[in-house]
């Protein structure tokens, strides 16, 4: 519990830690991946589909970074290109169409940055994920379980339900790019990690995540049984919730802190 | 005089070009120089010229002159004026910046928001503030956004949104992230009981600005040669090694890529807009 939230960011990043097709291996049975956004491409580094989570079919959506280098390269180092964020919009929409309830994984360091990714609208990509995702009828439950890096982790994480892994971390920019911009320097990363309040523990006491999941046995048997636990319970909970998208509207409506000069 | 045929300006672009500077600019008047064309050109002519220079360049506009320019003379009303950020994560440096913020566009938060009639019709308004740290997104801004959508929502009125941003406002670190997904939530119900959204990029319309509100609405609209994208030309060079062309992220790249629906320049935008809301028979009482 001693490390700074540099350590985090650090530790989020490790190409040993679990990834999303880890997670989906590990906590569903029977997953039939799904490629492509019918319009572009098929985006390897989203990777999306249908599973078993005990008895109850659900559609579920990873970002994928790769353990090696050559997976690395093959899935893009995580970074989602357009065609990735369309690709899971039509898997949540189909999932709304049969009523399955959809789960979400995303480890990114964010939205690709590139040339194609602009010429085919990232922006519009992720706003529409962002709209979508807000209204879509099934419930949504979102782990963040790595790098959760910023409109990029958020395009799948318009959520019911927002978790985080201990060590992963949620922030609007890089330290490094926060560092390199507000003080030109980003061998001052740490303090920008400071400054961000990223990690597991902040977003909860923003009211941005619900639940931190322990990380003591990551990796192991028990850590992914106790997940896959959790979600069944949560997914039977939220099937059952009348006010769900009411709920969902306001779970960000109340996110943020003014100041007000109202004289009430 | 034929002969003098070859003052007459070809087009619209070329209004004032090749006789505006020796005729109109007077001795000791102050003068603004063009970053496109590289001449100076006198303020008040600027002015006359809705700040668009004789070459087709659009110099920025504070958000209250956006407004002034299209809404009908004192109509507009502002709303939610007394919503501003604080420091929310004790930011190192943040409440210097935000004191400096107000003092250069003496404004309290970098979106004004209000109703207004255009062309007659009522709608609501918002025009982001390039001059309050490059527009950025923070918690107020969203609070802003977000209420004028729920206005518009229970008074079944139109939205014309002028947008200009660097982005979210990372000196509020994860609550300006949240900030998207709580404005694309009401521009989403707002747009599912049937309401009309506009939105008009402005220079420069980047970042979560262009991946939540600005690419939400019905009918997408930028100046010309306004720089609208998602991540910055710098990162996209640094990550991908390439030098990029100049026209990249220009709103006329935007357009060619399917992403806007027109692009219109400043002096015909009050009756483009008045034409649109017309068409949807927005905000008619």
């Amino acid at each position: 519990m001693n490390q700074t939230p540099y350590d985090r960011v650090k530790l989020a990043r490790d190409s040993q830690r679990p990834t999303g097709m880890d997670y989906i291996r590990r906590i569903f049975h029977g997953f039939l991946e799904f490629h492509g956004d019918r319009r572009y491409a098929d985006d390897p580094a989203i990777v999306g589909g249908i599973a078993w989570l005990g008895n109850t079919p659900v559609t579920v959506i990873a970002i994928e970074k790769g353990h090696t280098p050559k997976e690395r390269v093959e899935r893009n180092f995580g970074a989602p290109n357009p065609e990735g964020y369309r690709k899971a919009l039509r898997l949540m929409k189909q999932a709304e169409k049969f009523g399955r309830p959809v789960i979400c994984f995303a480890d990114t360091s964010g939205a690709y940055c590139g040339i194609g990714a602009e010429e085919r609208g990232q922006g519009q990509a992720i706003a529409e994920n962002l709209t979508e995702m807000s209204t879509l009828c099934v419930p949504i439950v979102s782990i963040l379980i790595g790098e959760g890096g910023s409109g990029g982790a958020l395009a799948l994480a318009v959520a019911d339900r927002v978790w985080m892994p201990e060590n992963a971390v949620y922030s609007v920019i890089s330290p490094e790019g926060c560092a390199s911009i507000l003080w030109k320097d980003a061998a001052k990363a740490d303090l920008a990690a400071a400054s961000l309040k990223l990690t597991a523990e902040d977003a909860k006491r923003l009211g941005v995540i619900e639940k931190i999941l322990p990380e003591e046995d990551l990796g192991e048997p028990s850590y992914y049984e106790r997940i896959r636990a959790l979600l069944s319970e949560e997914i039977v909970r939220l099937t059952h919730d009348p006010d769900l998208l009411q709920k969902r509207y306001d779970r960000f409506r109340r996110i943020g802190r003014i100041a007000s000069d109202r004289v009430v | 005089m034929p002969l003098l045929n070859f003052l007459q300006p070809k087009n619209d672009l070329e209004e004032g070009g090749r006789i505006s500077a020796p005729v109109l600019s007077d001795a000791g008047e102050p003068e603004q120089n063009c970053p496109n064309c590289h001449k100076d050109i006198p303020i008040s002519r600027l002015r006359e010229n809705l700040l668009v220079c004789s070459c087709g360049y659009h110099f920025r506009l504070h958000a209250r002159q956006r407004i002034t320019m299209i809404a009908d003379e004192s109509s507009f009303c502002e709303l939610f004026s007394e919503i501003h950020s604080c420091n929310p994560l004790d930011f190192p440096g943040y409440r210097e910046k935000l004191d400096a913020a107000a003092e250069a566009s003496r404004e309290n938060e970098a979106v004004i928001c209000g109703t207004a009639t255009v062309g007659g019709q009522r709608c609501c308004v918002f025009a982001m503030e390039s001059a309050f740290m490059m527009g950025s997104m923070g918690s107020a801004v969203g609070e802003k956004i977000t209420s004028l959508f729920e206005y518009a929502v229970k008074q079944r009125l139109p939205v014309i949104g002028f947008t200009v941003s660097g982005g979210a406002r990372m000196q509020e670190g994860l609550l300006s992230l949240m900030q998207m997904a709580k404005t694309s939530a009401a521009v989403k119900r707002h747009s599912d009981v049937g309401l009309l959204y506009i939105a008009v990029l402005t220079d420069p319309t980047t970042g979560g600005v262009t991946a939540s509100f600005a690419m939400e609405a019905d009918i997408i609209l930028a100046e010309p040669g306004a720089t609208v994208g998602f991540a910055g030309k710098r990162v996209i060079e640094q990550t991908t090694k390439q030098t990029l062309p100049k026209e990249f992220q220009s709103a006329e790249f935007v357009l060619e890529h399917g992403f806007l629906d027109a692009i219109s320049p400043r002096k015909d935008q009050k009756k483009l807009l008045a034409e649109i809301l017309k068409l949807h028979n927005g905000g008619l009482q």
